[in-house]
């Protein structure tokens, strides 16, 4: 029953079709009489094994932290059982939570985009070699978060090359590595400058950086590296300890269209 | 009742899906890492129960996390496994279509040779063969250092061998594509590539390097434990061996 009245809200929210758009149109939403021919259709089991090919598919992706996009979700994987989507999901979603103590978040509500968030506190010396682009991303993350969110492209790798030069043993090309994985895994964003000549871009923190990277952290470390208290950079240290903004939908991916 | 699975399972599970192979210390050390975070009771001995938890949970995603026999040392090795997919398609997305043709053939070379290795002269030929499209030789060496550097193949002076992660997570697909060109090892039964094989040529059964060393280990006089022939080879490095299963 449940079932069937949360998907009529999402019909109700999804009315206007201008709101679709292409890369999503394998995706249609279906009837409440679809949706009940659907759960007639499929067993238990045969639903279970869709989310694990689901979960499969989602953390194949997430290996190189890219976001999965609900229409390759659907066209790729679930097919048949696209009009049960919620019920999948909401095996997924369990699985992910119990088994492996991670979220699915969306972070793009108009393209239907999710990512995998931790859902266990990061631990200092965790298992495993230390990550070292990891090391990098949170410099980077720091610098743009002391500057008030914004650094510029140029600054940016002025500040890189003084620590790692143009090439690196470890990470190849810096630059590639900051403008293409860092930004495709959305721990950065890149962003146009406007009304600039030759054309400039600046840096921001990404969606992922934003739910995975804790900012009072960020402003501990500062803190060491500079021998400060943290509470002299007033304006970081009060948007650090701010009390976080309501978190994305998470408990029904596809029901966070606002 | 099914096991219960606490937040030390999950974080030791988000481990190994980090880490594509782990030694038995390194487990170890992560099983009671795991443990204290989150206050659970860690019973040394107890790593591959606390494993099977695990995979009681995995086994509805056909994931497992999967424990293997290193060829070079003889220590166990875990990794997490992916059983839908254990075809070498599965690197699809790190590598190109030729390149995974190359890698195919090194394996062919590696499962059809005598001592489980092939020279990398002999993969840099086979470079020159492929269908798909052909590698020049610099790119063919290109290829097998990403191979090496991502755990697929190892390499020893100029020889390339299976990496323990590549044989625990493609063993199901190599079972199966090379079915009857296996060696299986008469001591452990797993697949063995890195052997000794009996003498006599009725007999002819293989034993793993590792193996070797354990079974004959203070023994005087080596013989074959099926056909009871003298057993003719050099039994490999045992002292080395002995420590590494002191500590198992």
């Amino acid at each position: 029953m449940t079932q069937r009245k949360r998907l009529s809200n999402t019909q109700g929210r999804r009315s206007d079709p201008l709101e679709e758009d292409d890369s999503d149109l394998t995706f249609t939403q279906p009837s409440t009489s679809q949706v009940q021919r659907g759960l007639d259709k499929f067993t238990g089991s045969q639903m279970d094994q869709k989310a694990a090919e689901v979960i499969q598919y989602i953390l194949v992706k997430d290996q190189k932290k890219i976001p999965v996009r609900r229409a390759d979700l659907v066209k790729h994987v679930l097919k048949d059982y696209r009009y049960i989507y919620p019920e999948i999901m909401k095996r997924v979603l369990q699985t992910f939570d119990q088994v492996f103590g991670l979220k699915l978040v969306e972070i793009d509500t108009k393209n239907h985009l999710y990512i995998l968030i931790n859902k266990l506190e990061p631990q200092e010396g965790a298992a495993g070699p230390p990550n070292p682009k990891m090391g990098l991303l949170f410099v980077i993350l720091s610098l743009i978060f002391m500057k008030r969110g914004a650094v510029k492209e140029s600054e940016c790798f002025q500040c890189l090359l003084y620590i790692c030069g143009e090439r690196h043993e470890q990470f190849g090309d810096v630059k590639k590595l900051v403008t293409d994985e860092f930004v495709r895994q959305r721990y950065l964003e890149c962003v146009r400058i406007p009304h600039t000549e030759p054309v400039e871009f600046e840096f921001h923190w990404g969606q992922r950086a934003e739910l995975e990277v804790s900012k009072a952290k960020i402003l501990d470390f500062m803190g060491e590296l500079h021998n400060q208290d943290p509470q002299t950079w007033s304006q970081q240290y009060k948007e650090a300890h701010a009390p976080p903004p309501a978190a994305p939908s998470t408990s029904q991916p596809n029901h966070s269209q606002r | 009742m099914p096991p219960h699975l606490g937040d030390s399972h999950r974080r030791f599970l988000q481990s190994m899906m980090s880490n594509s192979v782990m030694d038995e210390q390194q487990a170890r050390a992560l099983y009671q890492h795991c443990c204290d975070i989150h206050k659970a009771q860690c019973v040394p001995d107890k790593l591959d129960d606390f494993i099977e938890t695990i995979n009681s949970k995995l086994q509805p995603m056909f994931m497992q996390i999967r424990k293997g026999m290193s060829e070079d040392n003889g220590q166990q090795y875990y990794a997490l496994v992916n059983m839908a997919e254990t075809d070498v398609t599965r690197m699809s997305s790190d590598y190109a279509d030729n390149e995974l043709e190359l890698f195919r053939k090194t394996m062919d070379l590696i499962v059809s040779s005598e001592n489980g290795k092939v020279s990398s002269t002999d993969v840099l030929n086979v470079a020159d063969t492929l269908t798909i499209k052909k590698l020049k030789k610099s790119e063919a060496e290109q290829v097998l250092n990403r191979l090496v550097q991502d755990k697929w193949l190892n390499e020893k002076r100029g020889e390339f061998s299976l990496s323990i992660k590549c044989i625990i997570e493609m063993e199901p697909y190599i079972r199966r594509m090379y079915e009857d060109q296996l060696k299986m090892c008469h001591i452990c039964h797993n697949v063995a590539f890195q052997c000794q094989i009996c003498d006599s040529p009725t007999c002819g059964i293989k034993i793993h390097n590792p193996c070797v060393a354990r079974y004959f280990k203070g023994r005087v006089e080596p013989r074959c434990p099926a056909c009871d022939e003298f057993w003719p080879y050099e039994i490999p490095g045992i002292s080395f061996y002995i420590s590494i299963y002191k500590s198992t």
